[in-house]
């Protein structure tokens, strides 16, 4: 049997090994395909092994060098960590196979960049996810947001360039103005950056500052898109599908809030965050994202923006679990890093597949297509229904959790926001599926040339709607992670 | 042997070399020995590092005329992390010299041009190594006039001007520092810097001192161009030929950022400078040239010039961390002299290599560049990566310093220029690698344009791989700093 750690450092070097192999094989697709999906099935296998041993409370530790006096690059899983490299890894896999039929079927140009780029930030968020403290976490951070430039700027269009300046304007700035500040600032107050279990600026830092260095923290993960900064994650719809769909809607978003739940539970504690009061003003930001995301992606007719801000809107629910920092929320937030992740992406999928098979991406050209292609619409539907938190779809256990949480912090104006934000996911999501399915196209043709996507598009789909499906019945790996990552900071 | 002559052997055979280099016949020949000169010189530095390890220091005798008297050079832990970066990026260098000068100079100059790279080589090692003012001021002459020759020879006839430009702001300054220098011979009768702040200290109320101390630093801060006194500096970068924008850029300044060091805590110390506004002036400045000179380099659409530009903010930080003057701020200093050498000299060469190919250094000129020279066009990303600071550069290390030196003094006002300088470096580098990656090519002929020879890719890729490993591995940086800081500042302390 492999230590636990050799399989940790594997799942990271894996996928960058893949990247060199993948730019050699430049002129052989087959080969380079084949490379990606041998090293995604590979790190699938790893995270799932990884998980088992975290799950019988193996806590895998590695320490890597040393970068400053007291500043190591260092790796060790806790369950919070293990949710987040859980999704991403296997949803890895998924993604690749999906990837394949769509670049293709979309005649893509530069896909060797692409399938390389891809890799390296898979191998940042995993690096991320296993962080042992928040300098390497930044570190795996930054080079996640500098490895999927190239992903948002695949297409070279000036469209593109655009939107790669805000992508790199918002994040690199907010990480560089606050995170970073905000780094050293604790670095300064606590002489520490490790992640330790209740937080390490209790008693070294003065309550009536803690406000103002979490907010710092929350709005330096620009990743966690909570408004105003987050304008970079509709700009990044610009680029290919795959790309939307597993980095903008699990691995590059969910490596924000997962850092924000990281600070809020192993820099600050919740003790510290609930004494202080440092959280009392910023839960307002995060429900007001909530709600005024939703509100604008009513009003967006292009499927992936309005995909791209209900992901702003329930990132932000996320958000909102760590400040409301009591057990329940943090729970449903951890659990919500899943859930999220299999309906969002099942979502964007099948957006790839209407634009590779219908070439369509109006969600008002879409009337009737759901008859062309019944696959595609009936993945969207259930998916929809996930995410709008509706019984029998994993989406409710989160939301379920979320909204206990607020309960129990007696916060009733955010219970009444998560309510009526669900609402509102109903008005921006039932309709595409429902006028796919009823409605005759505005023009009146019959759609009898279009048909399905590749088939391993299709498959793609198929897996992550039924992992919609089975998380209601068999939520247990996440939420047991979820509860043992805040059962001791809770016990405290 | 040559364990005990190893300070001056470090000056005395590039100094011996330049007129042998001269008189030999135009070719290969002067590249080759100038090569030689330039490791062996690296070596000796390497060697003189480890010496000084553990907090050393080391006293020479020049002619045996025991000091004050007689010129001593005196090596410690700054000295010789100096010493090492000027013969690193003299040796790094060298290599790449040979196809970027037989482009870029007649051959006719070839022998006279390495001579002239030698002299420069030479003063620039002599004031690292010397322990005295007056021989410093020598030897930053050698420096200095080897320098005005080695730009005027740039391909464009700015390139005569931007020299008489460098010549004139060169000479005041040199003449202001030799006043100074005048000054301080007149009050204490010593020009042996460890004696002289042994005698200083007594004086420090007499008018003449504080006279001799504003001629000083007003003659280095021209010489390392800090804001408002820079007008020279980005002509000078921009019309000099690649390979001398390169040495100059990476080590000239940083030297001159030395001396200023050396007057700050070796010959006065810190508590003479807190007494006088020297400090708060300097932070003033330090801002001002931090944001005017990103803000400058944004609009550049030169890329030599918008680097130029980049170097005179970037001397705003190292100056920054001086007049912070703690432990952890002047730690920070050495290790962006250090740091700084690394990212410049990295980009200077790719952007070198790009003018190799297509003889320009226009911004516009580069467009769609990317695509055929996928490798130069790797090196300005992560040169430009450690520029900006981002963590796992070297540039990182550096910020992270001077930012939590800042913090400690609680001058919030610095902590969000610093971070703000990042940023405003983001738009410029960015702006040149928008340029080589997305811009159709507008010429047939770029769509011909190879990528650089492996000459000048390797030395480049050197430094590439020099800024990532010194984001990760700082036990030599760091290291050395610390134990430089730590002898720099006992006079503070004590």
């Amino acid at each position: 049997m492999i230590s636990s750690a050799h399989l940790m450092v594997s799942a990271l070097i894996l996928p960058l090994l893949a990247a060199v192999l993948i730019v050699l094989s430049d002129k052989k697709p087959n080969l380079r395909e084949a490379i990606t999906l041998v090293t995604a099935t590979l790190v699938a296998f790893i995270v799932v092994t990884l998980a088992r041993r975290v799950l019988s409370g193996e806590v895998p530790q590695l320490d890597l060098l040393e970068v400053i006096p007291g500043i190591h690059i260092a790796f060790s899983i806790e369950p919070l960590g293990m949710i987040f490299a859980l999704v991403a890894g296997t949803l890895w896999l998924v993604t690749s196979v999906y990837s394949i039929g769509y670049m293709r079927g979309h005649h893509e140009k530069n896909q060797t960049r692409f399938y390389a780029a891809f890799a390296i930030a898979i191998s940042s968020t995993l690096a991320a996810a296993f962080s042992a403290n928040m300098f390497t976490l930044f570190l795996c951070y930054e080079i996640l947001t500098i490895s999927t430039y190239p992903l948002v700027t695949h297409a070279g269009s000036t469209e593109a360039k655009r939107s790669g300046r805000i992508y790199l304007g918002i994040l690199l700035g907010t990480s560089i103005g606050f995170q970073l500040l905000a780094i050293l600032i604790t670095w300064s107050t606590a002489g520490t950056l490790d992640f330790k279990q209740g937080g390490i600026l209790e008693g070294k830092l003065d309550p009536a500052y803690a406000g103002i260095l979490y907010a710092l923290f929350i709005f330096g993960v620009g990743k966690a898109a909570v408004m105003p900064f987050h304008k970079w994650l509709p700009a990044a719809m610009v680029a290919p599908t795959p790309v939307s769909a597993l980095l903008h809607a699990v691995a590059v978003v969910k490596a924000g809030v997962f850092t924000v739940l990281k600070v809020t539970l192993f820099i600050f504690g919740t003790n510290f965050i609930t004494e202080s009061g440092a959280s009392d003003w910023l839960v307002w930001f995060a429900a007001a994202t909530i709600l005024l995301a939703s509100l604008i992606a009513i009003t967006k007719d292009n499927l992936k923006a309005r995909l791209a801000y209900s992901t702003v809107s329930q990132l932000s629910y996320i958000v909102l679990g760590a400040l409301v920092a009591t057990q329940m929320s943090v729970i449903g937030a951890s659990m919500h890093i899943a859930m999220h992740a299999f309906a969002k992406i099942t979502l964007f999928f099948a957006a790839g597949a209407i634009l590779v098979a219908a070439h369509k991406s109006e969600i008002s050209d879409m009337k009737g297509l759901g008859k062309a292609m019944p696959f595609t619409f009936t993945a969207f539907t259930i998916a929809s229904l996930s995410i709008i938190g509706l019984p029998p779809f994993g989406g409710m256990w989160s939301k379920w959790y979320l909204a206990l949480g607020t309960v129990q912090a007696e916060q009733w104006t955010l219970l009444a926001v998560l309510m009526i934000s669900s609402l509102l996911n109903i008005f921006y999501l039932l309709p595409i599926a429902i006028r796919g399915f009823f409605s005759k196209p505005d023009t009146g043709e019959v759609y009898t040339e279009i048909k399905e996507a590749p088939l391993t598009m299709l498959l793609a789909i198929g897996v992550t709607t039924i992992m919609c499906i089975v998380l209601f019945f068999y939520p247990d790996p996440f939420y047991e992670l979820a509860t043992q990552a805040t059962s001791l900071q809770y016990s405290r | 042997m040559i364990e005990t002559h190893l300070s001056l052997l470090i000056v005395v055979i590039p100094l011996l070399a330049a007129p042998v280099i001269a008189v030999l016949p135009n070719g290969r020949l002067p590249w080759f020995i100038s090569t030689l000169v330039v490791w062996i010189v690296f070596v000796l530095s390497c060697w003189q590092l480890i010496n000084i390890q553990g907090g050393d220091i080391i006293s020479y005798e020049l002619g045996g005329w025991a000091p004050p008297w007689g010129i001593e050079y005196r090596i410690d832990a700054a000295n010789a992390l100096v010493a090492l970066i000027v013969a690193g990026i003299a040796a790094i260098s060298l290599p790449y010299a040979l196809q970027s000068v037989i482009k870029e100079i007649p051959l006719k100059q070839h022998s006279l041009f390495y001579a002239a790279l030698m002299l420069c080589f030479t003063g620039l090692l002599g004031i690292t190594q010397t322990g005295d003012i007056f021989n410093l001021f020598v030897f930053l002459e050698i420096s200095s006039l080897s320098s005005y020759t080695l730009i005027s020879m740039g391909k464009q006839r700015q390139s005569l001007t931007a020299a008489y430009q460098y010549l004139i702001m060169g000479t005041i300054g040199a003449t202001f520092f030799l006043i100074g220098v005048g000054l301080l011979y007149a009050m204490t009768g010593t020009l042996n810097m460890a004696d002289l702040a042994q005698r200083l200290p007594d004086l420090y109320n007499h008018q003449t001192i504080h006279t001799a101390f504003a001629f000083i630093m007003v003659g280095i801060a021209l010489k390392l161009a800090l804001f408002p006194l820079h007008l020279w500096l980005p002509n000078a970068y921009t019309y000099a030929p690649s390979i001398v924008t390169i040495f100059l850029a990476a080590t000239a300044t940083k030297v001159a950022v030395y001396v200023m060091l050396r007057v700050f805590f070796s010959v006065f110390d810190y508590s003479f400078i807190q007494a006088s506004p020297t400090d708060e002036l300097f932070l003033l400045l330090c801002v001002m040239g931090i944001l005017f000179m990103s803000f400058f380099a944004i609009y550049q659409t030169d890329a030599k010039r918008l680097l130029a530009y980049s170097s005179v903010a970037q001397i705003g930080y190292m100056m920054v961390g001086l007049a912070l003057g703690s432990m952890l701020s002047v730690t920070g200093t050495l290790v962006h002299l250090f740091n700084h050498a690394l990212m410049k000299g990295a980009l200077f060469m790719a952007v070198g290599a790009i003018v190799y190919r297509i003889g320009s250094s226009r911004i516009e000129h580069f467009a769609g560049l990317g695509k055929q020279m996928p490798w130069t066009f790797a090196a300005i990303v992560m040169g430009g990566l450690s520029l900006i600071g981002v963590p796992g550069t070297a540039g990182f290390i550096s910020k992270w310093y001077l930012v939590l030196a800042a913090i400690e003094k609680q001058y919030w006002f610095l902590v969000i220029v610093i971070l703000l300088g990042s940023l405003l470096a983001v738009i410029y580098v960015w702006k040149m690698v928008e340029v080589l990656y997305f811009k159709p090519q507008g010429d047939v002929s770029i769509q011909t344009v190879k990528e650089a020879p492996l000459s000048l890719l390797i030395p480049t890729w050197i430094l590439v791989i020099a800024n990532v490993y010194f984001g990760f591995n700082t036990e030599l940086t760091v290291g050395t700093a610390q134990q430089a800081v730590a002898l720099l500042l006992s006079g503070a302390v004590k």
